[in-house]
């Protein structure tokens, strides 16, 4: 479940992230009673059944809960702010009715972590990359854009999105991304790197994903998400 | 023009009320063209005058019919309690219990992404005023228990923080309430937040 909102006096239409149909909306009759609306919250895990006359109409939704994660969420500023930032940034970029599985199925298990602050930051970290991956906007880091060399690669170029030695980015050096090692999988992940990495992310959702949207400003909440977590630092 | 043409007007206005449809408009406006002494001129009544007075408290956000609340001005609220509640239908909650004896503030709404409302939306920058100007010693965060209730409180948090001893309502059973009808949301923040007994 991704997002709600009210339609007339007692239905609401959600957004829910599915396997088979990707991002797909409908409207839940009754959704604004006391015995459904809890189980409408973003981050909730459904069950549900699309009906409608045609294709192209918005349909309905039956919903049965699976599990709710509001409750594991609220509890936590950090967890409140992730879940925020990733129900947000899945509404804002994906295309309606586009399947996209291997994301839904790591931001499944992204939201299966929540709770788990030690190490659900670096899992958030990776979730961004897949998610701009399956966007287009893979980041290469396996060797330099420059000179090839697979060691040694500290920089990501902002306009490639590959890696960069020390070397190989000669005077550009100013204009790098940083590239720790956590974002190629390396090391401990100590929590700067982490927050290296959400900067280095962050600026491929703003400038690349997000401008190819029709420039519209990336979701507050990944800002939010970003901010509580260098709370932590 | 029909000779109903008024009725009608009515029956519209009536049928977009909340609760009404244009079925149980036309009996409500039946009800009281038949009562029109008794029910129907003491309404019309009434509702001009709420019309010509009623307005929003432009210190806490309540419905009233002054320019500050009963609430605001009353000198036996003055306890340095500050309750945020989101709507002006909490606030009312909130004194039904008739627990509650300090003041209120209503945002007006939550922190929405999706709805493009943001802090600048809600009466947020006015709620930090009021923390300086009316010695508040404790703001409680009565806001709902979803997720954009809580992102809300979370926020507001984060702004007063260092300033003002911060609670917010508990979450759980409910009275009355019987566990097996219970979603697992709540069993779980209900187990979190146990006491002893």
């Amino acid at each position: 479940m991704l997002a709600a909102r009210k339609h007339g006096e007692t239905s609401v239409i959600i957004e829910v992230f599915t396997e088979d149909r990707g991002r797909h909306a409908g409207v839940v009759r009754g959704g604004t009673s006391r015995k459904i609306a809890p189980i409408l919250q973003p981050g909730a895990q459904l069950d549900v059944a699309w009906r409608a006359r045609l294709e192209d109409h918005i349909g309905s939704f039956t919903v049965e809960p699976v599990r709710s994660r509001a409750a594991q969420a609220m509890g936590d500023r950090l967890s409140l702010a992730g879940l925020n930032a990733v129900t947000a940034l899945l509404c804002f970029c994906l295309p309606e009715r586009e399947v996209h599985a291997p994301l839904y199925r790591r931001t499944e298990a992204l939201l299966d972590l929540m709770g788990q602050n030690e190490i659900w930051p670096l899992a958030y970290l990776r979730w961004e990359l897949a998610l701009l991956e399956e966007m287009g906007y893979g980041l290469d880091l396996s060797a330099c854009a420059v000179t090839g060399a697979t060691e040694g690669l500290v920089y990501v170029s902002p306009k490639s999105g590959r890696a960069v030695s020390a070397e190989g980015a000669g005077e550009w050096v100013d204009r790098m991304l940083p590239l720790p090692d956590v974002l190629r999988g390396r090391g401990d992940a100590p929590d700067t790197q982490i927050a290296q990495g959400l900067q280095t992310t962050g600026y491929f959702l703003a400038t690349h994903l997000a401008a190819d949207q029709g420039n519209r400003a990336l979701p507050v909440a990944r800002a939010r998400f970003v901010e509580a977590f260098s709370r932590r630092l | 023009m029909s000779s109903t043409d008024d009725i009608d007007a009515l029956i519209e206005m009536m049928a977009k009320l909340p609760g009404l449809g244009p079925r149980s408009a036309r009996r409500a406006v039946l009800h009281l063209i038949r009562k029109r002494a008794l029910l129907l001129t003491p309404l019309a009544d009434v509702m001009q005058t709420v019309a010509a007075t009623a307005r929003e408290c432009l210190n806490c956000g309540n419905v009233g019919t002054t320019d500050v609340c009963d609430i605001c001005t009353s000198n036996k609220r003055q306890n340095g309690e500050l309750c945020v509640v989101e709507d002006v239908a909490d606030l009312w909650a909130m004194e039904r219990s008739g627990m509650f004896k300090g003041r209120y503030h209503v945002l007006g709404g939550t922190l929405s992404a999706l709805d493009a409302v943001g802090p600048e939306e809600l009466r947020i920058p006015r709620l930090i005023d009021r923390i300086e100007a009316e010695d508040v010693r404790e703001v409680i965060l009565a806001l709902n228990a979803t997720i954009d209730g809580q992102t809300t409180a979370h926020y507001i948090a984060d702004q007063l923080e260092g300033r003002v001893t911060m609670t917010t309502l508990a979450q759980g059973v409910p009275v009355g309430g019987e566990l097996d009808y219970l979603d697992d949301g709540t069993i779980t923040a209900a187990l979190r937040a146990r006491k002893p007994v």
